[in-house]
C-alpha cells in the first residue's frame, strides 16, 4: 500500500508534467465542444438540445482520449525507451506499477469529465446530471474497459514512432463512427452497423441515457454488459500480450 | 569469501543462432568483475540471464543465492541493474528520480549522499531531458545505488563517453570499491577493464575465450607493430621491443640519410586482441 501511494503519487506527477497529454487527451475534446457547440448547439440532435448531446459525445471523446489513446501511448513510449524494463529490476512489484498508472489515468479523466461538464454548463447552459452516483459509476466503467483496451494495444504497436498514427487511426474514425459529434441515426446502414459493435457506442448511450432520460445505471444492462465484455477482452488481451521490454530488431 | 554469482555452462539460443555457447565463471563478493567482448559476444545476453530478464536454455545460474529467472522481489531489493541503453522520465529531476527509485526499496541510501557520490549534486533540480549523456549515464548509476545493493550489474557503463567524461565515470565506479560492492560490469574497452577490473573473462562467440587478471591477459598481447614504406613498399615489423627495434631503425635512417615514409607504431587494435586470444583457446 505505501508503494502504491508512492507510485501513484510520481505517476500522477509525470501525467501533470505532459504538455502531450495535456494538449491532445485534456483540452482538445473541451475546444472542439466549444467549436462545435457555438457552431450547432442550439439545434436539436436525439431529441435533446445539440449542446446537451455534444457534452455526452465530448466525454466520449475525453474517455478515449484519455484511458484509451493516452494511456497506450505513454505505455508504448516507456516501453521502447526502455522505462519498463528498468523498473523490472527494482523491487516494485509489476501488478503496483500497473493499476497505479491506471488509478492516474482514471483520476485525470474524472477530473477532465467534471471541467467538460462545468463548460457545458457555463457556456451552453446545460443542467447538471441529474443521477450523479450513475454518472460517476459510468465514467469509472467507461474508464476502466477503455483503459484495458489501451493497454491490450500496446501489445500490437512495435515503435514509439508509429504509437500515435495507429492509436489515432483506431479513435478518431470511432469517435465519428460512434457518433460523439453526429446523431447516429442518420448514418447508412453499413456504419450503423460497425457503431453497433464498437464500445464507445454503448459508454455513448449509457451516459446519454443517465444524463438525459433519467435512467440510472443498472437500467442499462445492455450498454453495461457491452462496454464492460470489451473491457474484458482488453484485459484478457493485455494479459497476453503486454510486455515490459523493447521490441527487438 | 563466500559467492556471489556462480555461472555453470549457460546456454542461450535466438532461434537459429546460438549467443551464448556455455560459459562458467564465478564472482567473488567484493569483486570487480568484467565481461569483456566485441559486439554481438553474448556480453549482454549473459548478463541479462543474471538480471533475471531472459530465460536460459541450459546451464545453470545462481546469484546471490538464488535463480534468477525465479527469484522476487525481494531478491531484486539485493541487486542494482544498469541497463546498456539510459532510460529514464524526462520530466523528472534529478533527485525526483532518485527519491522514486530510493521508494522502491525497504533500505534506500539517503538520496543526497548518492547525488554526491555520482557528481549530480548541483543538477538536482534539473530535469532529466536538460542533462549530458555522461550525466544521464551516472544518474543511471545512482539510480542503480540508490536501493543500497549488494551487487552492481554495470552493461556497458561508458559507451559513447568522451574520454573526460569516461575518466569521471571510472571514477565513480572505482569508489564503489570502497563500499564493497560486488560489481559485474561489461565493456568492450580493454583500458576500461584494466582500470576497473579485479578479473576479466574476454568473451567471442558466446565463449570464453580467457579469463583471469587484467595483467594476465595483457601479457597475451599480440607484439607491437611497426609500419613504413620503402622503396614503393610496406614493410611490416613485430617486435615485442618497439623501443628498441624503432630506435636501431630510425638510427639507421638518419645514418644513412633517408626517410622513413609514412612511419607508424601502433599497438594492436581491441579487435587483434580479441582474434589473438580465440586463436590461442581454439589451438
Amino acid at each position: 500500500m505505501r508503494l502504491f501511494r508512492h507510485e501513484l503519487r510520481y505517476a500522477l506527477l509525470l501525467y501533470s508534467r505532459s504538455r502531450e497529454l495535456a494538449f491532445f487527451t485534456f483540452l482538445l475534446p473541451m475546444i472542439l465542444f466549444l467549436l462545435l457547440g457555438f457552431a450547432y448547439g442550439d439545434e436539436e440532435i436525439q431529441g435533446v438540445k445539440g449542446s446537451d448531446y455534444l457534452l455526452t459525445g465530448t466525454l466520449g471523446y475525453g474517455v478515449v482520449a484519455t484511458a484509451f489513446a493516452g494511456l497506450a501511448i505513454v505505455l508504448v513510449i516507456r516501453r521502447e525507451e526502455g522505462i519498463l524494463k528498468r523498473l523490472r529490476s527494482t523491487p516494485l512489484p509489476a501488478p503496483t506499477y500497473l493499476v497505479a498508472v491506471l488509478t492516474a489515468t482514471m483520476v485525470a479523466f474524472l477530473i477532465q469529465a467534471v471541467c467538460i461538464v462545468a463548460v457545458g454548463m457555463a457556456a451552453f447552459g446545460a443542467s447538471f446530471p441529474s443521477h450523479l452516483v450513475s454518472f460517476v459509476l459510468a465514467l469509472i466503467l467507461g474508464a476502466a474497459s477503455f483503459a484495458a483496451l489501451g493497454v491490450g494495444l500496446t501489445g500490437l504497436i512495435r515503435q514509439a514512432e508509429g504509437a500515435s498514427a495507429v492509436v489515432n487511426a483506431i479513435y478518431f474514425p470511432m469517435l465519428f463512427i460512434s457518433g460523439a459529434f453526429f446523431e447516429r441515426d442518420t448514418f447508412p446502414a453499413f456504419l450503423q452497423a460497425v457503431a453497433a459493435v464498437l464500445p464507445l457506442t454503448y459508454f455513448i448511450d449509457l451516459v446519454f441515457g443517465v444524463v438525459y432520460e433519467g435512467d440510472q445505471i443498472w437500467d442499462r444492462v445492455g450498454d453495461v454488459a457491452v462496454l464492460a465484455a470489451w473491457g474484458l477482452a482488453g484485459a484478457l488481451f493485455a494479459a497476453r500480450r503486454f510486455r515490459w521490454t523493447p521490441s527487438e530488431g | 569469501m563466500s559467492t556471489a554469482v556462480t555461472v555453470s555452462e549457460l546456454r542461450k539460443s535466438y532461434g537459429e543462432v546460438e549467443a551464448v555457447r556455455g560459459i562458467s565463471f564465478e564472482i567473488a563478493s567484493g569483486e570487480i568483475f568484467g565481461l569483456l567482448g566485441p559486439n554481438g559476444a553474448g556480453k549482454t545476453t549473459t548478463v541479462e540471464i543474471l538480471e533475471g530478464y531472459r530465460e536460459r536454455d541450459a546451464g545453470s545460474v545462481t546469484v546471490l543465492g538464488a535463480d534468477p529467472a525465479r527469484a522476487g522481489d525481494s531478491w531484486r531489493e539485493q541487486i542494482g541493474v544498469v541497463l546498456q541503453s539510459s532510460a529514464m522520465y524526462q520530466t523528472l529531476s534529478v533527485a525526483e528520480s532518485l527519491a522514486l527509485f530510493a521508494g522502491y526499496y525497504e533500505r534506500p541510501r539517503d538520496v543526497d549522499e548518492v547525488m554526491q557520490l555520482i557528481g549530480l549534486d548541483e543538477k538536482r533540480d534539473a530535469h532529466v531531458r536538460t542533462l549530458s549523456g555522461g550525466q544521464r549515464r551516472r544518474l543511471d548509476l545512482g539510480l542503480a545505488l540508490v536501493g543500497d545493493p549488494d551487487l552492481l550489474f554495470l552493461d556497458e557503463p561508458t559507451t559513447g563517453f568522451d574520454p573526460q567524461a569516461r575518466r569521471r565515470a571510472w571514477e565513480s565506479i572505482s569508489s564503489l570499491r570502497s563500499l564493497g560492492k560486488t560489481i559485474l560490469l561489461t565493456t568492450h574497452y580493454l583500458d576500461e577493464a584494466e582500470r576497473l577490473c579485479d578479473r576479466v573473462a574476454v568473451l567471442r562467440d558466446g565463449r570464453i575465450a580467457a579469463i583471469g587478471r587484467p595483467g594476465e591477459l595483457t601479457g597475451a598481447l599480440p607484439p607491437t607493430e611497426i609500419r613504413y614504406w620503402q622503396n614503393g613498399r610496406e614493410v611490416v615489423l613485430r617486435t615485442d621491443e618497439p623501443t628498441r627495434v624503432l630506435n636501431e631503425l630510425t638510427q639507421t635512417a638518419l645514418a644513412e640519410g633517408h626517410e622513413l615514409e609514412a612511419l607508424e607504431v601502433r599497438r594492436p587494435s581491441l579487435e587483434e586482441v580479441y582474434l589473438s586470444l580465440t586463436d590461442e583457446a581454439s589451438e
